[in-house]
């Protein structure tokens, strides 16, 4: 009890004196919420960039490409394995015996980012008369959905939001045709939404890309019928393909971005953390010093080493916590929900929202304190050691 | 009179480089209970280290110091600790308050190392503050305090956990000789009306005056004992 009195005590003059040391705290403060805002800066946007690729697909939807071209850019599937396809077991029927198919195509075009007015890829996709029955949350939210056979194209939200020139009504030269936006769509924020979507036979026809396609979707009875279309294909020596369930492919899709931005972000935040912690060494050992004749006058009274040591870890710790919160609550308040664009594995531009979930919070939190705990234990052992004599000291 | 704390062939050695330099050596003294001690001499004379060694913050290099039958020399840090938080009250030239706490509670903190509760260590604080005559000063923070004023709240910390003895260093060096006078009177009180045993260290002749003894410390030896 009694230690605890002097633990309380000392803690209660420590950070009481705070504002005597006010510039050399606030800039440990800085220094520490520069620290967690970088970090998690990039975090969120990895996050953000792997909820939006997560959640899209549905794992009773199969992508059917090209055996080994990982993307649906790389991709080929001619039109009669699109019809040997359509014989494969597992697949969902339609009431008049064909199956629920879509062959796809997926070309590159160019779009103007509205924020910085440069040039970028963007996606259109080619998609059957199947193709909007394959996807599940899909809404039209203005306008309608482009006519088969016509030069219309239906957009996705976040594609509108960041790109200019696709609004509703808008024509767009793309290839060597001439677009009418005549609908925008969501999808709940999928990835999707990045994207533009034609009628495939005419995107065929103005890109030159003849009865070709590029990716096959099919819906499947269960989750678990992708093990018979995969045998089915196996042993169709026609149908050189890979077949992946969407929510795996795009979930695959993620990882390698991932873990590319959390690569750039972890050692940027650590080198920046080093830098913090020299300043946090430095303030607390300033503080140490300048609180030396205090620290050795309650030891002559008859207080112990240890509460100023606790005295002196705490006081890095509150500063450090209190940066580490003004970084989150930067990043939170001014970017969480934040929405942008990146280069996805498709060299296309994949629209996303900066997302800072609690675990990331937790994330920078830690790393400040480590920054606080480190910063503060040697000072924090000068502290305990300071010769009591200094007591008698001046000033 | 009883004798409280006595040195015996006290010495104090600090080496320096490749030199031993010799502060005191073979030092015997006591002080009785009771007594009011003032202890001067020259800059550099190991008037503060003396002091120092009374008050169980520094160690001897050789001899042994008995405080009321303890052996402080034979403490460990711990015990040395626990001694001064019951035995010792320590008053200094600059007051050394907390500028972060109120009077009342910089008078509270020796009081925090004993098992008193909050209630009890409140009425001493009270009782504490009106000896030294700043009851209605005990929620003013030391910067809202004259010097005078600043070292009778440190006086009140020294008495409050009721010690025997009061280590003074040149606790009137800093105030103007008013003032100072008002202070040494207020220790004196303390010697005759509560049986504190002070020993100060002070420069100022009028001060040692206060004292019922004045020790001359020079080049490590007391060259003069006159009684005041």
């Amino acid at each position: 009890m009694r230690i605890l009195n002097q633990i309380i005590a000392v803690c209660s003059i420590n950070l009481k004196s705070l504002p005597q040391r006010f510039w050399l705290s606030f800039s440990t403060v800085v220094a520490v919420a520069m620290v967690v805002t970088v970090l998690l800066g990039f975090l969120a946007l990895a996050a953000g960039f792997k909820r939006t690729l997560d959640g899209t697909g549905s794992d009773t939807i199969a992508i059917l490409l090209r055996d080994g071209s990982q993307q649906e850019v790389n991709s080929v599937v001619m039109l009669d394995q699109i019809r040997l396809i359509g014989e494969a077991p597992g697949i969902v029927r339609k009431p008049d015996g064909n199956p629920l198919i879509s062959g796809e195509l997926y070309v590159i075009v160019d779009g103007v980012k509205r924020s910085t007015g440069l040039k970028a890829n963007l996606p259109l996709r080619g998609i059957g008369k199947d193709g909007a029955a394959l996807r599940d949350d899909l809404t039209i939210t203005q306008g309608r959905m482009f006519e088969p056979g016509s030069n219309e194209i239906v957009v996705g939200e976040g594609l509108v939001r960041e790109f200019a020139g696709f609004d509703l009504g808008s024509e767009v030269r793309l290839g060597t045709g001439t677009w009418k936006v005549v609908g925008v769509f969501s999808m709940k924020g999928s990835v999707f939404e990045s994207e533009l979507w034609g009628d495939a036979a005419v995107v065929q026809s103005l890109f030159r890309r003849g009865s070709s396609f590029q990716t096959v979707r099919v819906r499947l009875e269960s989750p678990e019928a992708i093990d018979q279309l995969r045998d089915y294909v196996a042993g169709e020596p026609r149908l050189k393909l890979e077949v992946f369930s969407e929510k795996g492919y795009f979930a695959g899709q993620s990882s390698n971005t991932v873990k590319l931005i959390q690569n750039a972000g972890w050692p940027l935040a650590i080198a920046m953390a080093l830098g913090a912690l020299a300043g946090a060494l430095n303030t607390m050992y300033s503080s140490v010093a300048s609180r030396a004749r205090e620290i050795a006058t309650l030891r002559c009274l008859g207080f112990g080493g240890f509460p100023s040591f606790v005295a002196t870890l705490l006081e890095s710790l509150v500063l450090a916590g209190i940066g580490g919160v003004i970084g989150s609550m930067g990043i939170f308040l001014f970017f969480d929900g934040f929405s942008t664009s990146t280069l996805g594995q498709g060299f296309t531009q994949i629209v996303f929202s900066v997302s800072l979930t609690p675990a990331l919070v937790k994330q920078g939190i830690i790393l400040a304190l480590l920054v606080g705990l480190i910063g503060g234990f040697f000072p924090a052992l000068r502290a305990a050691r300071v010769p009591i004599v200094t007591a008698y000291s001046q000033g | 009179m009883t004798a409280l704390i006595s040195i015996q062939g006290g010495a104090k050695r600090f080496v320096k480089g490749r030199e031993t330099i010799t502060i005191f050596d073979h030092l015997d003294m006591t002080i009785e209970a009771g007594d009011f001690i003032a202890i001067m001499g020259p800059s550099g004379s190991g008037k503060t280290t003396l002091l120092n060694l009374l008050g169980g913050i520094d160690r001897a290099t050789a001899g042994s110091i008995t405080f009321a039958g303890q052996r402080l020399d034979q403490m460990s840090e711990g015990q040395l600790s626990a001694w001064r938080a019951a035995n010792v009250g320590f008053i200094f030239q600059f007051y050394n308050l907390m500028p972060a706490l109120n009077a009342a509670r910089n008078v509270e903190l020796p009081l925090l190392l004993t098992s008193l509760g909050g209630g009890e260590r409140k009425r001493r604080v009270e009782t504490a503050l009106q000896i030294v005559g700043l009851a209605e000063r005990a929620k003013h923070f030391p910067r809202e305090m004259s010097g005078g004023q600043q070292q009778r709240v440190a006086i009140a910390r020294a008495i409050v956990a009721d010690p025997k003895m009061l280590l003074c260093d040149e606790p009137t060096g800093d105030l103007d000789r008013k003032t100072a006078d008002e202070i040494l009177s207020m220790l004196q009180l303390l010697n005759k009306e509560m049986g504190k045993t002070i020993i100060m260290v002070t420069h100022d002749p009028e001060a040692a005056r206060y004292a019922n003894r004045v020790l001359h410390l020079d080049k490590g030896r007391f060259v003069e004992q006159v009684a005041a």
